[in-house]
């Protein structure tokens, strides 16, 4: 099974989700690996990066354009390099950018899609993929029934690769003719926000829910995610009041994250709420009400005031991490 | 301005999730369905778009009769027409093709959608629709200005926005920020069953993707619960020490 990855490139960096479909690639048991870019950053640095992955094969485009990405033609690329390589799967990694180029890249190669998948199985040539729907409170198991099919993997669930490989990847870089209509959307700007830690992207969060009784108490939330060195994220209630930025809300209307530890402090566990963090590995619950249904998907809870929970918890934290 | 907006009748958020006994779909029995929530923001965006440069809002849904419901509302909160696209939702890529088909005809200056319908959270229907009809498309977009023959969109990304430039026609996906979607009034609930819904029969090609199953996600929680009773200190030791030895995350 010839297998292909997209490779998002973020300054200069492929971006971890991508390394991550690796193990994705491998659990469907790819016998041959290759991996595309569609980028202006230079081969050689990403081949680098590659090698480090133990991909066999990068396939990359020269074209200046991609100064500014254009999920148009990326999706282009892509779909070339997967003819070129005989591809039987393609992954992609359900970054934003990766949700945006899956779809396209599927039209494109008239291949079956399942987006957002969080668990494979393989029997022989049939592969069945799950994802979550209706806001996690189902999952439905696909089947594609094309010859080609294409994936997108959910961030943070499959772990990248750690061995360093030798091999060097064979880089091909892909002749395409490339018109401007076909970067007819382009990324004039990323506008990031300085020096915060997104959830989408973070591998511990702490929420705070409108139980903290207003912004001025974010403090408690700040410290405790700077010891665990995590994301700060809110409820929608939290959000809706102003209180944070809607970037940082997880759920339903906000954003879909499965870190290692989600730590929910004084949220009740909305339904809307556990759609978008349902799939983390270790889900903690602080709140003062025994009954808030964040108990019932929790692994472990304290039953208990936050504001006196708080600062403990981060000092008990602060001393576990120093040993 | 020329605007479509696609919507689609999806069961309502607070739905209690039943798996129907074929074991591949939800359980229909005492679900109700609505206008997909994101839909609204697309509806509004459109809305507010004519207001400014005149045109037409056109709402065009891919279903049973069920969907002129979801086509309905949209006509309350102020689209001028609506299009049921009659036919079985064979898979994600049919409907796709469909809505393809029929907007390929209509010479529309913008598409709007939502940026998911929340049945099966797929994403998939913008950049799909983008490829079939051979258009630039910004997806999940929570800022939409219009510069002559350009859109300028913002999308959500990983920490921050990106800012797209399109050529027009194009395709917008749209994201809760994107505005504050209206209350349809009373009037206006009346007068939207004054307006016309053309319906157009078709059939969905053969689907890509088949379900296998459906199953509801399996309980692995601890649930391991801790009462603090007084000492609050010693609560806070005993979950780091859990943290740290038993679930070893941090
Ligand atoms: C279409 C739709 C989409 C939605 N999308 C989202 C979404 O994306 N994300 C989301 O979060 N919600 C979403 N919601 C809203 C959701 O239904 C809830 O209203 C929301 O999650 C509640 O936020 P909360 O838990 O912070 O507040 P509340 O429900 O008010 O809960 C506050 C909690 O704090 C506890 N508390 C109070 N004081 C203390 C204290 N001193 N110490 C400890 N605990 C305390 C209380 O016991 C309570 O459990 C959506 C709703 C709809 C209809
Ligand atoms: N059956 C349908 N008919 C018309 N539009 C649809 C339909 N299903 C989905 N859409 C549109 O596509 C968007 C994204 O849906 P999805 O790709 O299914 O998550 C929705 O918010 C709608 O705007």
């Amino acid at each position: 099974m010839n297998i292909l990855i997209y490779f998002e490139e973020r300054n200069g960096s492929i971006r971890k989700p991508s390394f991550e479909a690796i193990e994705a690639a491998t659990k469907l048991g790819a016998s041959s690996i290759a991996a595309v870019v569609a980028s202006a950053s230079s081969a050689s640095v990403l081949n680098e990066q590659a090698k480090r992955a133990g991909i066999a094969k990068i396939f990359t485009v020269d074209d200046a354009r991609f100064g500014e990405y254009s999920s148009k033609a990326a999706a282009k690329v892509i779909a070339e390099a997967a003819k070129a390589f005989n591809a039987d799967v393609v992954i992609i990694a359900a970054t934003s950018r990766g949700k945006d180029l899956a779809p396209r890249v599927a039209v494109r190669l008239a291949a079956g899609y399942v987006p957002d998948v969080t668990n494979f199985s393989v029997n022989g040539s049939t592969i069945h993929a799950t994802h979550p729907v209706y806001a996690g409170k189902a999952n439905v198991t696909m089947e594609v029934t094309t010859a080609v099919k294409v994936f997108s993997t959910r961030p943070n669930l499959w772990k990248a690769p750690k061995e360093l490989s030798t091999n060097e990847a064979s880089v091909e870089a892909l002749s395409l003719n490339l018109d401007e209509s076909d970067f007819s959307d382009r990324t004039k700007e990323l506008m990031l926000s300085q020096g915060k830690l997104d959830v989408a992207e973070a591998d511990i969060i702490v929420t705070g829910g409108r139980g903290l009784k207003g912004p001025e108490n974010w403090g408690l939330i700040e410290n405790l995610a700077t010891s665990l060195g995590a994301a700060t994220g809110a409820s929608r209630a939290v959000v809706d009041a102003g209180w944070r930025p809607h970037s940082e809300q997880v759920g339903q209307t906000g954003k879909t994250v499965s870190p290692t530890l989600y730590v929910a402090i004084a949220v009740s566990g909305a339904i809307q709420h556990l759609a978008g963090m349902s799939s983390s590995k270790t889900i903690v619950a602080i709140n003062k009400d025994a009954n808030a249904p964040i108990f019932a998907v929790c692994d472990y809870g304290i039953v208990g005031d936050a504001f006196e929970v708080l600062p403990q918890l981060t000092e008990a934290i602060n001393n576990v991490r120093r040993h | 301005m020329k605007i479509i907006v696609c919507v689609s009748h999806v069961p309502d958020t607070t739905t209690k999730v039943n798996v129907a006994a074929d074991g591949k779909n939800i359980d229909p029995a005492g679900v109700k369905f609505i206008l997909n929530p994101y839909d609204e923001f697309a509806v509004e965006e459109a809305l507010r778009l004519k207001e400014k440069y005149s045109g037409e809002v056109i709402a065009v849904s891919v279903g049973s009769d069920a969907s002129k419901e979801a086509i309905r509302q949209a006509l309350a909160m102020g689209a001028d027409k609506g299009i049921l696209i009659k036919a079985d939702k064979s898979d994600t890529f049919a409907v796709a093709e469909l809505l393809a088909n029929t907007l390929k005809t209509q010479g529309a200056d913008l598409i709007l959608l939502g940026k998911q319908s929340i049945d099966f959270d797929g994403m998939e229907i913008a950049p799909m629709l983008a490829e079939l009809l051979d258009m630039p498309a910004a997806t999940v977009v929570v800022s939409l200005q219009i510069e002559g023959s350009t859109a300028i969109a913002e999308k959500e990304v990983e920490g921050g926005k990106e800012k797209i430039a399109l050529s027009m026609p194009c395709i917008i996906s749209a994201q809760k920020g994107l505005n504050d979607p209206r209350y349809p009034s009373l009037p206006n609930i009346m007068k939207a069953k004054q307006k016309p819904i053309e319906e157009i029969a078709a059939t969905a090609s053969a689907p890509r993707t088949s379900v296998i199953k459906m199953d509801k996600p399996e309980k692995k929680r601890i649930g391991k619960i801790l009462q603090v009773d007084g000492n609050a200190n010693a609560v806070a030791q005993q979950l780091a020490q859990l943290l740290h030895e038993e679930a070893k995350v941090i």
